[in-house]
């Protein structure tokens, strides 16, 4: 199945949000246009419209993430839903009950939306794949495959910013290999037709045929963000070091941290993102990070309206009416 | 040549203009000093701009755009083309004015007052139509309407704008208008 | 004379790629064995015929790597269900890796998986046995016991040897005794966690990449022993065509050494992998489209002088899993014949070499006097239809197994009849 196929509804619309991969510009332009529309909601009094009332969304999340799902359980509400949250810990499935069984046991229940995170790659796609007809799922981030709706609200900050994306040059920095963010960021930035899209980081944490994802590569900061309009921040693990795949933070943030200085390099209306938590001293230093080019605050409030806007658009696929 | 055409740009105009005396005496009779204007998209809207300059009203105009409080979500689904409802006043015990284009089966302006009481609480809305069409399914009814005009189930009316306004009325099945229930 | 047991397969024609046979003739068989090849020896009377016009006859197919799970693993497939199996897919002799629990490092246990295949009577199943004790790769197993016990040859199943000094001694010892030695080439370090091919592919899926390097590393250092030790080597499932080349390169050195390479290698990519297909996670993994034309190539021009099934047969839950949470492994055996004649179809090679290299090419690898339909030799002879057209589905699959990415999949060719040791086993 492709990724277009197992993700929308027959007449086009989006069913579930699992990869940026086989969605079209027109239809993440339709997400970040109704997010806008969501924007205002959290500004009122009643941060709540009655949309998603009586629908169950339940947060399966297999790896721990207090941020990602605070912010999906915060849309959810938004939207009236009820929320279910399902922390499954390694040690639940090492008891032998296998996912599917997880799955069945909560449709059981009556769920209509599944928002899973998990540690392995393809995972939302293997709930998709099994969920009943009426059940839509959010991928909340699967092993290094996917993080679509990081990837949206990022979208989301830089047409807020920046406008349009024709034009644009925009720099991703970090560990890449490792990242499903910067994964369903490239995609998502191509397909809405970003002028350049840049990775920078040394050899280890750039995937085999990098490239191919339709980036140009960059080993050298300062070379690498020059004449940006966007850099885009990775967080590093700090396993990382322990995999033999770095030295050190110290020589990580020597060669690769965002500082005053460096940031000179970009143009001088560039902005500086991160998906959060930041690891300062490593990534980037205080004065960057709290910086006026610095827009991280603004990404973690627009994550809850892409959230929303994601959530609203797949349950509202299932009703089957026209468009 | 448009063979549907209803009503005309001149006629609305002078509707409206109708419309604001009856409002302007009703508001006397009330004594109601300041109130507030809300129209709702996207026809409610056209006609409230010139209401509210018409009545000279002091408060800036609200628009509403209802698509999250309809009742038939589960059956049409998510339209991306919402504008976000905007209230530049406090609700809290303000006489509001509601204004629509087309008052027909009643559930915008049911899911619009739902909208504003999740503003806060009015003390009053006044509701004001330029067209009050057959086909009530809830217990609504407008306080100031421009036009009656009887129509059967297949027949709608609607309201293309801004410039200039014009009521047109189509036969036919329910079509994909997009806010095909009012 | 009446033979007992006497049959007569009549107007096939007959592919035997290892005594030079393609033609339209008669084959005879008395007693479980060939008695002869184009008319009838004097006074021989069948007491029954085969009518194989339209039919090829070649000899029952020669497995080297087929999973039967047992002993150990029953609750995935028995040797009772992977023998009908075999013998639905024309395949005679299969031979098994000692990845069963107990490992085959015993006499015993090769006695065992023998005899029980035996007395089941569908198909011939040679043990490997176990190349260290436990497939542990530190201590040698009682080689020649378990060559005495009946064990073919000796591997470490998907075991690789980490430690080069253990890996040498091994195949010294082994060479002692003349014991052919299956190593699956793979650098365990390298392979890491990787459950895909390490390209663009795994890369926009996010799923940790198996390097080529992970198997030309560890093909470069087995030739080095070979090279030193001067033992025979064999290594089982190539998937990168450098390994191809290097391979190339120590034949021309006439080097001992000789390659199998699973079937499925042959015509599926890393492309398939698309939409996390958990019956593509096979290991070593699907590669490039370049890699398998060049193991293509290989096995056209016999530098690879055999093809198997790899069959690995699992249960559903194995299966039904976030990809790298799935166990890797194709059922495979019903398969093996149709996708090789696809090759043939594809004009990869022409039909009697692709029959070589499911018969005796196999066989020589290990010595095995099976894969011919030499007058003497037991008669273990498939029968197929060259022109049948059918649909495989998994649902109609006699293994156990049912994880197969051919689903759906059209084929021209299907076996008409088996016979393992003059008896038909399987008859369509």
């Amino acid at each position: 199945m492709t990724p277009s196929d197992i993700q929308l509804q027959a007449d086009g619309r989006l069913r579930h949000f699992l990869t940026i991969d086989g969605l079209d510009r027109r239809l993440l332009t339709d997400i970040l246009d109704t997010a806008e529309s969501f924007t205002g909601v959290s500004e009122r009094t009643i941060k709540k419209v009655p949309l998603l009332r009586g629908k169950v969304i339940c947060n399966l999340f297999f790896e721990n993430s207090t941020r990602t799902r605070t912010t999906f359980e915060v849309a959810a509400k938004r939207l009236s839903a009820d929320v279910l949250n399902l922390n499954i810990s390694t040690s639940a499935t090492t008891k032998g009950e296998t996912l599917l069984d997880t799955l069945r046991n909560l449709e059981a229940m009556h769920v209509d939306m599944f928002v899973v995170r998990h540690a392995d790659s393809g995972a939302a796609h293997f709930i998709a794949r099994h969920a009943a007809p009426h059940v839509s799922v959010i991928n909340a981030g699967d092993g290094r495959h996917a993080h679509p709706t990081q990837a949206m609200l990022d979208m989301f900050t830089i047409r807020r910013n920046k406008g349009d994306f024709t034009g644009l040059r925009v720099a991703i920095v970090g560990d890449i290999l490792h990242s499903r963010v910067a994964r369903s960021q490239i995609l998502a930035l191509n397909t809405l037709g970003t002028s350049e899209v840049r990775v920078i980081a040394p050899r280890t944490l750039l995937p085999a045929d990098c490239r191919s994802l339709g980036v140009h590569v960059f080993h050298d900061l300062e070379q690498g963000i020059r004449d940006v309009d966007v850099i885009i921040m990775l967080r590093l693990q700090k396993e990382r070091m322990r995999g033999a795949l770095l030295p050190s933070e110290h020589e990580y943030f020597q060669l690769y941290g965002l500082t005053e200085t460096r940031l000179r390099q970009a143009r001088d209306d560039a902005i500086v993102m991160h998906p959060g938590p930041i690891n300062r001293g490593v990534e980037m230093d205080s004065q960057v990070a709290d910086g006026p080019r610095s827009v991280i605050l603004q990404q973690v409030s627009f994550g809850i309206a892409i959230r929303m806007a994601v959530m609203s658009m797949a349950l509202g696929s299932q009703a089957g009416g026209q468009a | 040549m448009n063979n549907n055409s209803y009503l005309k740009n001149a006629a609305i105009e002078g509707l409206l203009t109708e419309m604001a005396q009856d409002i302007r005496s009703r508001l006397d009779t009330a004594q109601i000093s300041d109130p507030a204007m809300i129209g709702i998209h996207t026809g409610g809207a056209w006609l409230a701009e010139r209401l509210h300059q018409g009545l000279a009203i002091g408060s800036p105009l609200g628009t509403l755009d209802i698509s999250f409080y309809r009742d038939d979500f589960t059956r049409i689904g998510m339209n991306p083309e919402v504008k976000p409802s905007h209230i530049p006043f406090p609700v809290e015990d303000r006489h509001i004015i509601l204004v629509d284009d087309v008052l027909h089966t009643g559930r915008t302006i049911r899911a619009a007052m739902n909208e504003i009481f999740d503003y806060g609480r009015p003390a009053s809305i006044m509701l004001v139509s330029l067209v009050e069409r057959s086909g009530r399914e809830l217990p609504i009814q407008a306080d100031v309407v421009g036009i009656h005009t009887p129509l059967d189930a297949d027949q709608h009316i609607t309201l293309s704008g801004p410039e200039p306004l014009a009521l047109t009325i189509n036969q036919g099945g329910r079509n994909a208008r997009k806010d095909c229930t009012t | 004379m009446n033979h007992p047991d006497s049959l007569s397969i009549l107007n096939g024609r007959v592919i035997d790629p290892a005594n030079g046979i393609d033609q339209v003739t008669d084959l005879h068989l008395a007693q479980g064995r060939i008695l002869a090849l184009g008319p009838a020896p004097a006074g021989f009377v069948p007491g029954r015929t085969i009518d194989a016009s339209g039919l090829v006859v070649c000899p029952g197919l020669v497995d080297l790597s087929a999973r039967t799970r047992e002993p150990g693993q029953e609750y995935k497939a028995t040797l009772h269900s992977e023998t009908l199996a075999a013998a639905r897919g024309g395949i005679t002799t299969l031979c098994c890796p000692p990845d069963t629990d107990p490992v085959i490092d015993t006499p015993a246990m090769v006695t065992l998986v023998r005899k029980r295949a035996q007395r089941l009577g569908n198909a011939r199943v040679l043990p490997i046995g176990a190349l260290t004790r436990g497939l542990a790769g530190e201590q040698l197993s009682e080689m020649a016991s378990l060559q005495a016990a009946g064990a073919v040859a000796l591997s470490n199943a998907e075991r690789p040897l980490a430690n080069t000094l253990v890996a040498r001694r091994a195949l010294e010892y082994a060479a002692t005794f003349g014991i052919r030695v299956l190593l699956r080439p793979e650098d365990r370090h390298l392979r890491d966690d990787g459950c895909a091919h390490e390209g663009p592919v795994a890369t926009r899926l996010g799923l940790p990449g198996i390097p080529e390097a992970a198997e030309t590393v560890a093909v470069a250092r087995d030739l080095a022993l070979a090279e030193q030790t001067g033992c025979h080597i064999h290594f089982r499932g190539l998937s990168t065509a450098t390994a191809v080349r290097k391979l190339v390169h120590a034949q021309s050195q006439r080097l001992p050494v000789t390659a199998d390479v699973a079937i499925h290698q042959l015509h599926l990519t890393e492309m398939d992998l698309e939409g996390f297909d958990s019956n593509c996670h096979v290991n070593p993994p699907l590669r490039s489209l370049t890699d398998r034309d060049t193991l293509r190539d290989g096995v056209a021009e016999s530098i690879i002088s055999a093809i198997c099934s790899d069959h690995q047969p699992h249960d559903p839950d194995a299966k039904e899993a976030p990809f790298p949470a799935t166990a890797p492994g194709i059922s495979g055996l019903e398969s093996l014949l149709p996708l090789t004649l696809k090759l043939v179809d594809e004009g990869v090679l022409g039909l009697v070499d692709a029959i070589a290299r499911l018969t005796c090419g196999p066989a020589d690898i290990l010595g095995l006097p099976h894969g011919r339909l030499s007058p003497g030799t037991e008669a273990d002879i498939c029968l197929f239809d060259p022109d049948s057209h059918w649909i495989l589905r998994r649902e109609d699959l006699t293994s156990a197994g049912h994880n197969t990415p051919f689903h759906g999949w059209e084929f021209r060719g299907r076996v008409t009849h088996t016979l393992f040791e003059g008896r038909i086993v399987y008859q369509a």
